[in-house]
């Protein structure tokens, strides 16, 4: 038994990453080696041939995700894990899955950039990217933990949701959750949901890769399975052939757009805590979380009241949560181990009469709760 | 050249992606034709065919043909083929590429594909430039020739594709030309045939930009071109040291018997849980 079910155990957060795919089902995996993700490639390295699953290690990132997609086409669940340097490789193949619709889990354990950076100290500089990181409108699902427990979790939730919306699903922890161990209470095998594309049992003749339908998502055959089918990164009709057609060109982007767009409560994921008492928010995500809900404390001794708002699926944006629960607050601080990515979509959402203050740090390090301390005692 | 036979059209979705993009005197229909015929006689059922290209003129074909066929990024369908052969080892995979779609971009992988021995096979239609940009020239462009980037000619030295694949470690290396087409039905289907990387070169015009821009005539001048400049590999034989010097020999020049991909990683999965029981 390599997942634990039901047992509690001692676990580094990538390698609950790596629990995770085993859990949900990962077929084939594919990746290069990119500190500090590493953890994620080696334990499955040992662990996938002993359960017959494939396993391998290409030339670099471009190919890695390539023949993730290749191999999803041929019935395989299937997921690669990087860093910043690889995850910018990765965007070619990133719009392709985009484009033919392909479904693949990417995990990218963030470190600081731009370029080769400070290896491998963390960061949280590519939320941005991980949202627009490739060429042309797409549709993006990206979800971020803050402890190893959602490292499993999450990366089960990312094989699904790219199964429900057939297309790829990018989990975006930062150094700190990816190399962080803590005590995880495995949940039992029954208690864990894994979601299965639904296969086509139309007549061969009648199959259309791409059928409109009113999720947006249609059931997707594989290669060998009797289903003959074209697959192009052009833009492409519903049967998947490529079109300049006007009409089919405007509705395979619209339905790219609206299979998120119009399916908003199936991807939302914010956590909230004491937003009701309070006038001044903290926003943060990931690593940053913890040290918001430790400034929390802090602050509560001293008799400061502050709430916390935490995106764990950080693209699609909860714009209506953010307007509903923040637009009435005095002010938000957020904290970012970047120049300010997400503060920028906190502005957007909220009226101007809200002050919204950034804390950033981009040295490799933490933010510590002090920090935000301190931040939220300059304001309040 | 074998007449155009009925049961060809039992391969193409005929009905569905004609007329073709292809340019009046391209060689890259005669390769799609002779794979069609190598295809029929090795008897596969099209379910188990995929056929995976790149970006360029060669990697227009997947759509023209009824398998399974996906056309992918630049250089990359070697690594997307990969995944499909590792995900499903029972179809069989080719790839269809242009020189610099192989060779440029897709260097990287196409040295990694046959050093990893996995069982596709490659085509590399070498038409000695990027037809579809509008004749740039590749990897194999030849010294000295003109191109719409080396407007002063070529002062780059080419690839030798079967050379390089030999190096690489592919287990069977051929090459053919649009013109010896029997020759090429017999290439393919012994590459088809091969279990591992196999690697078919075939050599074709491209009149409208490399053969413009190089004054080499039209589609038929470039055939005889063709005929003319290569030899094939037994015919070397009776000749004399130096004679063949300026032609492109034609022929098999790698043909070895090493365990694919596939059947090591199948002897992995039971070594590894032979040494995980060991372990407990």
């Amino acid at each position: 038994m390599i997942v634990p079910w039901g047992e509690t155990r001692l676990v580094q957060g990538n390698e609950a990453v790596a629990l995770g795919a085993i859990a949900a089902g990962i077929d084939f995996f594919a990746g290069y080696p990119i500190t500090p993700s590493t953890e994620i490639a080696e334990i499955l390295a040992r662990y996938m041939p002993l359960l017959d699953k494939k396993w391998i290690q290409m030339e670099d990132e471009i190919a890695s995700i390539s023949a993730l997609i290749g191999a999803r086409l041929a019935g395989s669940r299937s997921m690669t894990a990087t860093s910043g340097p690889g995850f910018s490789l990765m965007q070619e193949g990133l719009g392709y899955a985009c484009m033919t619709e392909v479904p693949l889990v990417l995990v990218n354990v963030m470190r600081a950039g731009p370029s080769t950076g400070l290896p491998t100290q963390t960061a949280q500089g590519d939320v941005m990217q991980s949202r627009w990181g490739t060429h042309g409108d797409h549709p993006a699902i990206v979800l971020a933990p803050a402890n190893v427990m959602e490292c499993f979790r999450l990366t089960i939730r990312a094989f699904n949701l790219s199964e429900m919306f057939r297309t790829p699903v990018i989990l975006l922890p930062d150094e700190v959750i990816g190399h962080m161990r803590e005590r995880v209470r495995f949940p039992l095998r029954d208690e864990v949901h894994i979601e299965k594309m639904p296969v086509p049992d139309v007549p061969v003749e009648w199959y259309e890769h791409y059928h409109d339908s009113a999720t947006n998502v249609s059931p997707m055959a594989s290669f060998g399975s009797g289903y003959r089918f074209h697959v192009t990164g052009l833009t492409h009709d519903r049967q998947g052939f490529p079109t300049r057609k006007e009409n089919e060109v405007n509705a395979k982007m619209d339905r790219l757009k609206h299979k998120i767009t119009r399916r908003l409560d199936e991807l939302e994921d914010v956590m909230m805590h004491d937003l009701d008492e309070s006038s001044v928010v903290i926003f943060a995500y990931g690593s940053v979380y913890r040290s918001a809900l430790a400034a929390q404390a802090i602050l509560k001794k001293r008799r400061k009241k502050v709430g916390v708002f935490r995106p764990v699926t950080l693209w699609p944006f909860p714009d209506k949560t953010v307007k509903e629960n923040l637009d009435s607050k005095d002010v938000i601080v957020v904290p970012e181990l970047n120049q300010g990515q997400m503060i920028h979509e906190v502005e957007r959402m909220t009226k101007d009469s809200v002050r919204v203050v950034p804390l950033h740090r981009v040295d490799g390090y933490e933010i510590t709760p002090e920090e935000i301390v301190n931040a939220v005692m300059e304001v309040i | 050249m074998p007449a155009v036979i009925p049961y060809e059209y039992k391969y193409l979705r005929a009905k569905k992606r004609f007329p073709h993009v292809w340019c009046p005197g391209c060689g890259i229909g005669i390769v799609m034709g002779s794979i069609i015929r190598s295809v029929h006689a090795m008897q596969w059922d099209l379910d188990d065919i995929v056929m995976v290209s790149g970006i360029g003129c060669t990697s227009r074909m997947p759509v023209y043909v009824d398998f399974n066929t996906l056309h992918t990024t630049h250089g990359r369908s070697l690594a997307f083929g990969t995944g499909v052969k590792m995900a499903n080892p029972s179809l069989n995979v080719m790839a269809v590429m242009g020189d610099g779609d192989a060779l440029a971009i897709g260097g990287n992988h196409i040295i990694h594909a046959a050093r990893r021995n996995i069982d596709i096979t490659a085509i590399i239609v070498n038409n000695n430039n990027y037809g579809m940009t509008g004749g740039q020239f590749s990897p194999t462009t030849p010294p000295g020739a003109r191109t719409a980037t080396t407007p002063y000619g070529m002062i780059e030295p080419g690839f030798d594709v079967c050379k390089l694949m030999e190096g690489a470690g592919a287990t069977f290396v051929a090459r053919g030309t649009v013109y010896h087409v029997t020759e090429l039905d017999n290439l393919l289907l012994k590459a088809f045939r091969k279990n591992g990387f196999s690697v078919v070169e075939v050599l074709a015009p491209c009149p409208t930009n490399f053969g413009r821009a190089n004054r080499q005539g039209g589609p038929v001048e470039m055939m005889k071109l063709l005929k003319d400049n290569t030899i094939n590999i037994s015919q070397l034989k009776a000749l004399k040291e130096g004679q063949a010097d300026d032609k492109i020999v034609r022929g098999i020049f790698v043909d070895r018997d090493v365990p694919s991909y596939d059947e090591r990683y199948r002897a992995l999965c039971v070594k590894a849980k032979k040494e995980a029981e060991a372990e407990k």
